[in-house]
């Protein structure tokens, strides 16, 4: 709105990317790795957000997105020779955007817990399919393949680093972040939100609601698969266990985390839940789940906002 | 004539017969889960995630209080006592604040409670399945199988406690209270009905009928923490499909759905009959979001 808050917030935010770009210089191995884990969770967070904060509908279905992308990536790296990075890239997200458009055609007719478990049980179908599937997809062991280069075809081709693939994330990132804040900005974000306060006013007014709603799921399909994506460059394997349906879970409880609504919210959101993993399994092993599945419950009891809710409209302007 | 008549003698008729008998049973212990859960919701506007754990839960306590005391029947009846009351106290502690509030928060917050009580099982019991031993080992002959009585015994226990919970519903007193909740929630408390004990009875009675299925049908399968999860998501398939908040429906769903799994996997591995079961779910919300059981609205 006001020329000064606008100050603040570029200010605030060239603060923050400058500081994330000079973390893995500065932090330890293990560390810069778990941040650029932070930002890649963050994004598949951020892409639900579109749905949960902006539109007002509950997807536990990102996991199948999010999966998909991993394997359109994998198909990518093991068919092609030599491995490429941007057509992995591409091959992630004509996947998940495949899914992502049969998945809004049946699940976007629906409301509320209905659409939650729509998109619960489309994933589930992935997994399934994924999972038995073994001849393509390597079944319950997933697949393995070598991480590409980094490079621009016919310029220069360097191996990654820790370093310049933590910058690579923290770019596809900030760019999704860019263009997920104008899309929101955007008339079609506007009409987004009008759907979340009052859909039936919103189709009164003569906007083809249906059809903003497909496109809402399309994109946040997009870039969860873009996620998925990264995901796979980093680990250099895709496996079932990330189209199952906890992972859907995870995301739903990071945008609840870190505040709905809010975009940077949810990738705050992974933050607090991975430091929180990383903490309590240290006391408690792989049973940390425990001790944060009781800190989010408490969470959505008595911080229905979350961490970052109270700067939503700042956020936002 | 001659395809058709092929045709005919390719079914697999006795294997067909097999199916049925093993879809009957699978789909009673599914609807003693389901009805727990349908109630939940229909009353409560609860879409309860944690239902799965607490059937594994229940299979659990059958474990403890028969290596305890070597009693199946007490082991069952315990079983479902402590699930109740465990059921109570979380109904009391995380769902009681949330009521008045959008029914999305209680999937997240039912979500929370779900990997809080299946880790908590995986901590205490470990990874190994534990087995319970069926209370008695008969069998009959099915044409070159040699099926178990148990089994049989699993279908009519399930109906006979479905049944009194129905009888519960139509004449105890807090039976008509949650009828009377479930029709108009500000008048049943305008005429003095404690609806906030209503419904913590309601999850009770719930979460104790899902320990009772998890008991019976702890014999069938190994018990371990992750058997929730399938359950859960049957459970939610046949919800949807019977209607939700709709006992009978929920029952005709389960059946359903169990026969057409048990089809499917004469076919195709039970891993993928389960898409059958996804696919019916679809279908029914596309075309008759209401639930294939009830009749059409008007």
């Amino acid at each position: 709105m006001n020329k000064r808050s606008t100050t603040i917030y570029w200010t605030g935010f060239s603060v923050i990317l400058a500081l994330l770009i000079v973390a893995p210089l500065v932090l330890s191995e293990f560390w810069s790795r778990f941040l650029t884990e932070i930002l890649i969770w963050g994004l598949l967070a951020m892409s639900s957000d579109i749905l949960i904060g902006y539109t007002g509908m509950v997807s536990f279905g990102h996991s199948a997105f999010f999966g998909l992308g991993m394997y359109g990536a994998a198909a990518a790296l093991l068919m092609v020779r030599p491995p490429n990075l941007w057509l992995a890239i591409v091959y992630g997200l004509i996947g998940s955007a495949g899914i992502a458009l049969f998945v809004a055609y049946f699940s976007t007719r629906l409301r509320d817990i209905y659409f939650a478990i729509t998109t619960l049980i489309f994933s589930q179908i992935f997994y399934v399919i994924i999972f038995t599937w073994t001849d393509v997809t390597g079944g319950e062991n997933g697949l393995t393949f070598s991480r590409p280069a980094l490079g621009i075809p016919g310029l220069f081709s360097v191996p990654f680093s820790s370093e310049t693939l933590h910058w690579f994330v923290l770019a596809v990132v900030t760019a999704s972040y860019l263009i997920l804040r104008r899309i929101t900005q955007s008339p079609f974000g506007m009409v987004l939100q009008s759907i979340r306060e009052n859909e039936g006013r919103t189709r009164a007014i003569g906007y083809a609601v249906e059809r903003y709603k497909i496109v809402a799921v399309m994109l946040s399909g997009l870039f969860a698969g873009l996620a998925g994506v990264l995901y796979a460059i980093q680990n250099r394997f895709a496996a079932p266990d990330f189209v199952y349906f906890l992972v859907s879970g995870e995301t739903v409880i990071f945008n609840v985390m870190g505040g709905i609504g809010t975009l940077v919210g949810p990738i705050v959101g992974a933050a607090f839940f991975l430091l929180l993993r990383e903490t309590f399994s240290r006391f408690f092993t792989e049973f940390y789940l425990i001790p944060v599945g009781v800190i989010f419950i408490a969470m959505v009891i008595f911080m229905p906002q979350g961490l970052l809710g109270f700067m939503r409209r700042w956020l936002n302007q | 004539m001659t395809p058709v008549l092929e045709f005919l003698q390719a079914i697999p008729y006795d294997q067909i017969l097999i199916q049925t008998v093993n879809g009957i049973v699978t789909g009673m212990i599914l609807a003693l889960i389901a009805s727990g859960l349908t109630l939940i919701f229909g009353i409560m506007d609860v879409v309860n995630f944690a239902h799965g754990e607490l059937f594994m839960f229940g299979a659990y306590m059958g474990v403890v209080v028969l290596a305890a005391t070597g009693s199946f029947w007490l082991a069952l009846l315990l079983a479902t006592l402590i699930v109740a009351l465990i059921g109570a106290a979380l109904q009391i502690t995380t769902l009681r604040p949330l009521i008045g509030r959008d029914p999305l928060t209680t999937i997240l917050a039912t979500f929370g409670i779900s990997l809080v009580m299946q880790n908590y099982a995986l901590w205490q019991f470990g990874p190994v399945a534990r087995k319970i031993q069926e209370p008695f080992t008969g069998q009959f002959t099915l044409f070159y199988l040699e099926y178990p009585w148990y089994r049989v015994l699993i279908a009519g226990l399930s109906a006979a406690i479905i049944g009194a919970f129905w009888l519960f519903l139509k004449y105890g007193t807090y039976g008509i209270w949650i009828r009377a909740t479930t029709q108009d929630r500000v008048m049943a408390e305008a005429m003095g009905i404690p609806v906030s004990w209503v419904y913590t009875t309601v999850f009770a009675i719930g979460a104790g009928m899902a320990a009772a299925s998890g008991v019976l049908f702890g014999p069938l399968v190994g018990v371990n923490h992750a058997m929730g999860l399938d359950w859960v998501l049957k459970a939610f398939i046949v919800v949807v499909v019977g209607g939700m908040g709709n006992l009978g429906g929920s029952i005709a769903a389960s059946i359903f759905i169990s026969l057409l799994e048990a089809y499917a996997s004469i076919w195709v591995s039970p891993a993928q009959a389960v898409i059958v079961s996804f696919v019916v779910l679809i279908l029914t919300l596309l075309f008759r979001p209401t639930g294939l059981f009830v009749p059409t609205p008007k």
